[in-house]
């Protein structure tokens, strides 16, 4: 990070997913007033990973070592270190509880108390073999009043917590980390994909009013609920864009290759009016070559596209998240290129839905803009919040900053 | 993630299945001692009769009376309707013995009352239940006359609607493939044999330990709510030209139709075992032979090193087709046809390019040479082990694929080849959610049909 071109004040902060179609990393610096700005973007096809996960390290970090050549030559820095995206369906995610109780109810609720409630809420059933990714605090409820954000000073006996925690695999959460490292790169932190895609495309009133992210990746989709300003839930499925162009290359009898193409090239997430209408394709030496029935195309893709999304809406539906949900659902990940993608999420979620953008960052639109990009620019602004968090402990030493404006930790 | 239930990385386990052959009738009840004779274990043999006489001479310890109240033991004289309700009055009986089972065998002979008319009253209690169901059924010979036929006919029809794939092989045509003089009771033998033969197989396909590559969930995504009817053979051949021999036989097993049921196909799931010295050349000469036999077939392979097996090459196949096949079945081939297995690629004459009334199927035609084919395709395909030399060693075997891709290999062009894998989830955990595999493409798993 070290680089004589940048003003001493601003800090760089790179955002790296190793995704299952492509490597994405984001160069953003921090400006003065805290605003991110993505300055550069680096992209590699990704070899090495399925359904999110790497299973070829090998291809793995010839990929990423391109996509950070790129994106150190594009912003013009050197990269030492990144924020790291995991998903995977290995993941696992949960809401805890934690109690604190005083000797009486006129106690003054001190900084102790805070953090005796926080690893209480910390204490949940996970096997051995898991290791707690993130433990996101949602809100503390002082005798009985939920929605405290800050309860440091306020008088009660009973001080509860509740937190949003995603775990994971240790060893599959490593195989990405020995990648990275093995390219003399040191990973900050590690960070849910999913969680990373949400915070470059929110802003504070989509939170609080209540909205649901979906990452419609090439392996994976991911998703994550935010209301009343802060993280509810998450989840990921291992089922995303290679599933349709495997279901198409099944159903249609076609190489998987073509079938990516016409996926692109005639794909859509509605029946439209393609009922009737016939593709013909040519052969490499331009003879017409044969015909695919592109109602079968669509009802191939819709029946897929419209399963992912039902499962995710079953999902939330029995955590009763629906009415919360004001804001709509956010779409992002190279799935939101796909035409109807947001009708169809408004028929299967029976909510609005809009296809987001990283409207939480500035800098090059064509990264802000990139719905593939959303993980990784995404990952640049939650390391601009961690670092924030982490110079206020430096000058205040106040823990509770870190809970930051935008809903996590 | 809290829904999402996944299994360990490393070491897919499989799952124990829960399986159940049913015989029902005279003929069913035969076919299952048949089977039992030959050793299986961990799969409950269950024998269904309207016929107690019948009944008390099968030598197996699970055996039900149907339908007691309504016939009194008697049998159900031929006619299917008593058959049918004698089920019916058992129903719950038979949804007791199907609960929970993964994957359910029928045995009948069509033609007579009880499995004809109780079978696919059992078929659709399994498929209620959640079980994958597999009936194997006989059809009469022509001397029993028209309306035995009549009533086998209508009974295959129930069966392919209630059952998830029928296999259905004619005691006429099995009659005309041995020596004339053979007695029609031997020939029962014969085809009890074929049959017993069928589900001994594609047990074995599900279940044989180590047998990592094809499993239960590969056999559904073939079967699964197709209601079709499907053709299986299973052969075996040793010595140098084990490769070759093999396929010849498969080709000349009658439950195949001479080939033609491979150029009908739409689904085949082929498994290849084999004793260590099995080589991916090998494996690729099968293949090759048998993806010659078909047109647009969505083919799933498997292969497995079995130590046991020594010198002795086993390929089994199961052939599914939407389209209804029955006039075929019941008029068809002439015995010099399907005795005179034609070089591959002849078969091909004999196949029509039906109105098939499964997706695709009408609209993809192979191109005209494979080796356009496998040059237009060959840079899409990754496969480990194609690319390298074929030793005859080869630790590669162990790949399957929703359909077959080409590959074409400049150096060595006798390699130009059929490899098939798992697809972009060979590497993967599978998805799976309430049981359900995810990897399996969601139009197959709804049974979705398009026309
Ligand atoms: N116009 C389009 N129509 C259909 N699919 C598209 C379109 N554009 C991109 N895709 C699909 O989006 C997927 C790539 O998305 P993305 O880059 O978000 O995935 P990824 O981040 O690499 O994967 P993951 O997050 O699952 O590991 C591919 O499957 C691609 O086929
Ligand atoms: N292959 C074979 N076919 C049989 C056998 N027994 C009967 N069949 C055939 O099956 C038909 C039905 O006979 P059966 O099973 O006795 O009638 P059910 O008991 O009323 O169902 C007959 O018309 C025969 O063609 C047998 O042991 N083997
Ligand atoms: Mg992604
Ligand atoms: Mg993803």
């Amino acid at each position: 990070m070290l680089n004589l071109l940048f003003p001493e004040k601003t800090t760089v902060i790179v955002g790296l997913e190793i995704g299952t179609a492509k490597v994405a990393a984001a160069v953003g610096e921090v400006t003065e007033s805290g605003g991110v700005n993505v300055i550069g973007i680096g992209q590699s096809a990704s070899r090495g990973v399925r359904k999110g996960e790497v299973v070829n390290a090998d291809l793995t970090a010839e990929d990423v070592r391109n996509a950070i050549v790129e994106a150190e030559r594009s912003a013009d820095v050197e990269i030492a270190s990144v924020y790291l995206s995991v998903t995977g369906g290995h993941l696992t995610s949960l809401n805890t509880h934690g109690v604190f109780t005083a000797a009486s109810d006129d106690h003054e609720i001190s900084q102790p108390d805070v953090n005796e409630v926080l690893a209480n809420a910390k204490v949940f059933n996970r096997p051995s073999e898991n290791t707690v990714l993130h433990a996101i605090r949602q809100h503390f409820t002082l005798n009985g009043q939920a929605g405290i954000a800050d309860p440091v000073g306020m008088l009660g006996g009973k001080l509860e917590l509740d937190m949003h925690v995603v775990h994971g695999v240790t060893t599959r959460l490593q195989n990405p980390v020995r990648v990275v490292k093995g390219l003399n790169l040191e990973v900050e932190e590690l960070v849910f994909s999913g969680l990373a895609s949400s915070l470059a495309l929110l802003d504070n009133e989509q939170k609080q009013m209540g909205v649901l992210v979906v990452d419609l990746g090439a392996g994976t989709t991911e998703y994550v609920v935010y209301a009343d300003g802060v993280i509810k839930h998450t989840g990921i499925l291992a089922v995303g864009g290679d599933h349709v162009t495997n279901d198409l290359s099944y159903g249609l009898r076609m190489a998987p290759a073509r079938a990516a193409m016409l996926k692109q090239e005639h794909g859509a997430a509605t029946i439209g009016g393609a009922a009737g209408q016939t593709l013909t394709l040519t052969s490499e030496n331009g003879f017409p070559d044969r015909r695919v029935n592109l109602e079968h195309l669509r009802r191939i893709m819709v029946a897929r596209l419209e399963e992912t999304m039902q499962l995710i809406d079953e999902d939330i539906g029995e955590q009763g998240f629906h009415d919360q949900l004001r804001a709509g659902v956010c779409l992002c990940g190279g799935g939101a290129r796909i035409p109807g993608i947001d009708k169809l999420a408004e028929e299967v979620f029976g909510l609005s839905a809009t296809l987001g953008r990283a409207n939480a960052v500035g800098g090059l639109r064509s990264a802000t803009d990139d719905p593939e990009l959303a993980t990784a620019v995404g990952l640049v602004k939650y390391g601009a919040i961690r670092q924030k968090g982490l110079r206020r402990i430096g000058l205040v030493g106040k823990l509770k900053h870190l809970a930051g404006s935008l809903g996590i930790f | 993630m809290t829904t999402t239930e996944t299994t360990p990385a490393s070491a897919p386990v499989r799952k124990q299945l829960t399986i159940k052959v049913f015989g029902v009738g005279g003929c069913g009840g035969n076919v299952v001692s048949q089977i039992h004779g030959t050793g299986f274990a961990d799969v409950q043999m269950i024998v269904l009769n309207t016929d107690s006489q019948a009944l008390a001479q099968i030598p197996l310890p699970d055996k039900i009376h149907l339908g007691l109240k309504l016939n009194g033991g008697l049998g159900a004289g031929g006619d299917p309707e008593r058959g049918r309700a004698a089920a019916e009055e058992d129903e719950a009986r038979l949804r007791g013995l199907c609960t929970g089972v993964d994957m359910v065998f029928i045995c009948a002979g069509l033609g007579g009352g009880t499995g004809t008319g109780a079978g696919p009253v059992l078929a659709r209690v399994a498929k209620e239940c959640g079980a994958l169901s597999l009936a194997f059924v006989t059809l009469p010979f022509d001397c029993e006359g028209p309306k035995r036929m009549r009533q086998a006919r209508q009974g295959l029809e129930e069966f392919k609607a209630a059952a998830d794939g029928v296999v259905c092989l004619p005691n006429q045509k099995v009659f005309k493939l041995i020596d004339e003089n053979t007695s029609v009771v031997e020939t029962f033998s014969t085809t009890n044999e074929l049959l017993a033969q069928g589900v001994r197989g594609i047990w074995q396909l599900v279940t044989r330990p180590g047998f990592i590559n094809l499993d239960f969930a590969d056999l559904c995504a073939v079967v699964r709510d197709r209601h079709s009817e499907s053709s299986f053979a299973t052969a075996e051949a040793t010595g140098p030209h084990r490769a070759k021999e093999v396929v010849e036989k498969l080709l000349a097993n009658p439950l195949l139709e001479g080939g033609a049921a491979l150029g009908e196909a739409d689904a085949l799931l082929v498994s290849l075992m084999g004793g260590p010295s099995l080589s991916m050349a090998e494996v690729n000469r099968v293949m090759e032979q048998i993806n010659r036999q078909t047109d647009n077939a969505h083919l799933i392979m498997g292969a497995a090193i079995e130590e046991q097996l020594g010198d002795r090459l086993t390929v089994t196949l199961v052939a599914s087709r939407q389209r209804s096949h029955t006039a075929d079945v019941l008029s068809d081939p002439e015995p010099e046809q399907l005795e005179s297995v034609a070089p591959p690629g002849m078969v091909s004459v004999s196949r029509g390019v039906a109105e098939i009334n499964q997706l695709g199927a009408a609209i993809a035609r192979k191109p005209v040479t494979r080796s356009t084919t496998a040059k237009r395709e060959a840079d899409s395909v990754s496969m480990a082990g194609s690319e390298t030399d074929v030793a005859p060693s080869a630790p590669m075997l162990s790949t399957r694929s929703w359909r077959s891709r080409k590959k074409a290999k400049a150096m060595h062009p006798e390699l130009q080849l059929e490899t098939v894998t798992k697809g972009p989830f060979e590497h993967s955990e599978p998805t799976l959610r309430n049981g359900v595999d995810l990897d399996v493409p969601t139009f197959v798993r709804r049974g979705m049909s398009m026309n």
